[in-house]
């Protein structure tokens, strides 16, 4: 009898096949995030407000105006910015881990109808939707300082969502290759913090050299979030290489959606290898 | 079992962890209803071949179909008939014990209600309903594996896939998971069992695959094996060098085994055979009992036997 080799190569990169089922595991987060709901909601409502404190009202009194808007004014973006950032990359990086390695939960999924790929999707999506509620709370945090000038921040909600997709999708990537929980120390100090000081977010980055300027616009996702959360916030867009808002903006949706397409497809493949032996 | 429906079929299933092969071209076909065992030493492979069943592990090669369908192309299929227990504990420690079971139902689209009652309902027979809302996180091992097979029956399966379900029970624990095998028996629902305790695989199994580094060595109804492979009864006592000579002569023909400081003679000769050897030698710490399984898989899987 011939053998017909059926190896069938994780390896290869494909687009995931993805149903409805995404949402049970979406659920399953969800469920288990509404039962420590106290201790997951405190600390979000706290930061943001700590942060406007210090470093709007505080540091903000020593420094003049940017674009002739208080200190204040220029921060509050940046800060829903950061939360987008934060909340789905530490979801899909140590909380997804912790389900994936030491709970096995996603092993457990799996022997039911929803696939790898599904569970692995779903939590991109609940990690885009922590991002939605971190967001969301810091924005209304901005909405209760008056800090909002333009009513395009009502669309900032759903804008997190898929800011935090690309977030998630990267922290993915991350995840498929971690071999252990402390290795997520990397990403962290070395794509997060020089994105969180490097994106335009506490100082415009016009005062910075020209290749810092390109670097940010072009390998730092969170300098095109806060472009979009300023600009729906406060109306207006801080110049990036002498570039004004009409052609920023618009580069910065289509990059956002080319990068979030590549990492969701890319890390869902690269779990795929790492969860099917 | 002629007539029946083949549900599982195996041709020349291999798995290999890259070049480590740990399932070797076996073959085989389990019929609608039956309980087969799988039993084999540890690393033998049984694990690995009950995840290809579940579609968790991709063959390297040959065909694996469950109810006619290939686990590499249908897993959605698949999966939708088949419940699995398995061996390592994977229940979600972030939920209660009825949690486990009602989320564990939403993946396979059970509506709540329903969800709800089945949970109940496995709680109940599994006697864990005093646990029901408590964390999983706080069970005794033996309430985990519990849990494990309730979890695994939620969506009413088809198949049944159980991994060392009764590793870590008490007796009692034990007898009730043995109870719920003979019903869903009687419900017809087929069943894979790999376990080391060959007194429950005697007992369940209609059939017995014994499995050693990879290969299917031997299979057979739990009976055949034995008598195939053993005889009627054994007889044990101390090792005694100066008896050796007086054992090889009584019972010529038939196998004598060194197990540790312990003889074994395995025979079908009538009982008279054995008392008037007992009456005459007087040997150390005798005793007479009847062949069973685990006789068989010493033999087969070769640890710890020395033939003398
Ligand atoms: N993911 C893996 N990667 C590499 N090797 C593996 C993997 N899973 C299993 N193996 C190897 O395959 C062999 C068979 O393992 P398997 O778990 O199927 O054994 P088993 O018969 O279930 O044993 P036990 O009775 O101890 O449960 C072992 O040598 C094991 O080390
Ligand atoms: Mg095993």
């Amino acid at each position: 009898m011939s053998q017909p080799n059926l190896r069938k190569s994780p390896a290869k990169f494909t687009i995931p096949k993805l149903s409805y089922r995404v949402w049970s595991v979406w659920r399953r987060n969800l469920d288990v995030f509404l039962k420590t709901i106290a201790v997951n909601f405190l600390p979000s409502l706290l930061e943001p407000i700590l942060y406007l404190v210090a470093f709007g009202f505080g540091l903000g009194g020593f420094i003049q105006e940017i674009n002739g808007q208080p200190y204040i004014n220029f921060l509050a973006p940046a800060l829903v910015a950061i939360a987008i950032m934060y909340g789905s990359f530490f979801e899909c990086t140590y909380s997804s881990f912790v389900r994936m390695y030491f709970q096995k939960t996603f092993d457990a999924i799996a022997t039911t109808p929803v696939s790898v790929e599904e569970v692995v999707a779903g939590e991109l999506l609940w990690g885009a939707t922590r991002s939605t509620i971190n967001a969301s709370i810091v924005l209304v945090v901005v909405v209760l300082f008056g800090l909002v000038t333009s009513p395009l921040f009502l669309f900032l909600p759903v804008f997190a969502f898929f800011g935090g997709l690309m977030f998630a999708s990267m922290a993915m990537c991350f995840t498929s290759i971690a071999p252990h929980v402390d290795f997520f120390n990397y990403p962290s100090f070395l794509f997060l913090t020089p994105m969180l000081f490097l994106s335009g977010t506490f100082f415009p980055l016009t005062a910075m050299p020209q290749a810092v300027q390109a670097i940010a616009i072009t390998v730092l996702p969170l300098t095109h979030i806060v472009n979009i959360t300023r600009g729906a916030i406060s109306g207006s867009v801080e110049p990036i290489l002498g570039l004004n808002p009409e052609i920023l903006l618009p580069i910065s949706i289509i990059w956002l959606i080319a990068v979030t397409a590549f990492f969701f497809v890319l890390s869902i493949n690269l779990m795929k290898k790492r969860l099917i032996a | 079992m002629g007539l029946n429906e083949v549900l599982i079929e195996a041709k020349a299933l291999t798995k290999k962890f890259d070049d480590f092969v740990a399932v070797d071209q076996i073959d085989f076909k389990v019929y609608k209803g039956e309980c087969v065992g799988f039993l084999g030493p540890n690393g033998a492979g049984k694990t690995t071949t009950v995840k290809m069943m579940y579609c968790f592990l991709p063959p390297t090669s040959g065909e694996l179909k469950i109810k006619g369908f290939s686990v590499l192309t249908s897993s959605r299929e698949v999966k939708a008939i088949v419940g699995v227990a398995p061996q390592e504990d994977n229940l979600d420690p972030d939920f209660s014990v009825i949690q486990n079971l009602t989320v564990h139902a939403r993946y396979f689209d059970i509506p709540k209600a329903e969800a709800k009652k089945r949970a109940d309902e496995q709680l109940k027979f599994f006697q864990l309903e005093e646990k029901a809302c408590s964390p999983v996180t706080g069970l005794s091992t033996g309430m985990k594996r519990r849990l494990i097979f309730a979890r695994a029956l939620i969506n009413k399966p088809l198949i049944l896939l159980l991994d060392e379900p009764t590793t870590g029970l008490d007796p009692q624990a034990r007898h009730l998971v043995w109870d719920e095998v003979r019903y869903l028996k009687k419900q017809q629902v087929t069943i894979i069992l790999t376990t080391h305790y060959m007194d429950e695989a005697q007992i369940l199994c209609d059939r017995i695959l014994i499995i050693d580094k990879g290969k299917i060595i031997e299979e057979g109804t739990p009976t055949e094996l034995i008598k195939k492979h053993i005889g009627r009864e054994v007889l044990e006592l101390d090792y005694d060098e100066k008896l050796v000579p007086q054992l090889k002569e009584t019972f010529s023909g038939s196998r004598i085994e060194k197990l540790g400081d312990r003889l074994q003679i395995f025979t079908d000769k009538p009982h008279g055979v054995f008392d008037s050897f007992l009456a005459e030698y007087k040997p150390q710490n005798v005793s007479i009992r009847n062949a069973n399984l685990e006789d068989v898989f010493l033999k087969l899987t070769g640890r710890g036997l020395r033939e003398i």
